[in-house]
């Protein structure tokens, strides 16, 4: 039988995988891949928790920021396709200035 | 302990979450995005959750890795790996999440795992009916507001994306 415990460490991986993609990638998309890493991770760790209490609210929650991930998904992305427009490249240390 | 589908689904899971990060060709990184998302919907229903993995797989996987997936089509850039990342940096990024596993592993092994486990206390799973009523009659406001952010953001990004040197001169055209 599986711990709670287990589960958070699974979670805790992959929110620490996140933040080494964050501080070392310079490519925006893989940018937006570490956020989705680590918004897994949370909603892991949140679906956990509602089992070990067995309380719905936890599930609940999970649902609203599954939703809230797709629509920042979309934002992100939309800005990545006009930086890209402008500067030729998805690099973030190419973007001196947002500016045009 | 564990058993031999959570390990298969760790292996999974995280395993493919490295190769999100390190594979060579951004592609394969957005489709192994979308395999450890469906990992994580595997947990949800070992979690007695099947209706979250649901969402899980047709908002994560069916909606958000082919937007990624298209969008690295659309932006395909000349090289996908950047001199910029050195290995100073790597290092440096490998060591803060370390640390950051370093702190908070402990944590579960002092409160968690004393005090909760499955097989202790043995709670009923919750139903999807309540799930339901939780959120037609406590979150209403909650997930009208959600909707209302669905549908403004994705106006945004449409606005976002939008062309206007095309449409000036369709315009002028006319």
């Amino acid at each position: 039988m599986n711990q709670p415990g287990d589960f958070l460490i699974i979670s805790f991986i992959l929110v620490s995988i996140g933040i080494y993609g964050l501080v070392v990638k310079r490519n925006a998309l893989r940018l937006i891949f570490s956020i989705e890493l680590i918004a897994n991770g949370v909603n892991l760790t949140l679906a956990t928790f509602s089992r070990m209490v067995s309380n719905p609210q936890g599930q609940i929650f999970v649902l609203f920021s599954i939703a809230i991930s797709a629509a920042e998904v979309a934002v992100g992305l939309g800005i990545i396709i006009i930086a890209y427009r402008f500067y030729k490249d998805i690099d973030i240390t190419e973007y001196k200035n947002l500016k045009n | 302990m564990v058993d031999g589908i959570f390990i298969a689904l760790s292996i999974i899971t995280i395993g493919s979450a490295i190769v999100t990060l390190e594979s060579r060709e951004i592609l394969y990184g957005g489709i192994a995005l979308a395999i450890s998302m469906l990992g994580i919907a595997g947990y949800f229903i070992i979690l007695d959750a099947p209706f979250v993995a649901m969402f899980q797989i047709a908002v994560y996987v069916g909606a958000v890795a082919v937007l990624i997936i298209f969008t690295v089509m659309l932006v395909r850039s000349p090289n996908t790996v950047t001199k910029r990342e050195t290995n100073k940096k790597k290092i440096v990024g490998m060591l803060i999440s370390i640390v950051f596993l370093a702190l908070v592993i402990p944590l579960i092994g002092n409160s968690v795992n004393k005090q909760f486990s499955f097989t202790n206390t043995n709670l009923p799973s919750v139903d999807i009916k309540e799930i339901g009523k939780e959120l037609l009659t406590y979150y209403s406001p909650v997930l009208i507001t959600l909707a209302l952010v669905l549908a403004g953001s994705i106006i945004g990004a449409l606005a976002l994306a939008r062309r206007e040197d095309i449409e000036e001169k369709n315009e002028s055209t006319w």
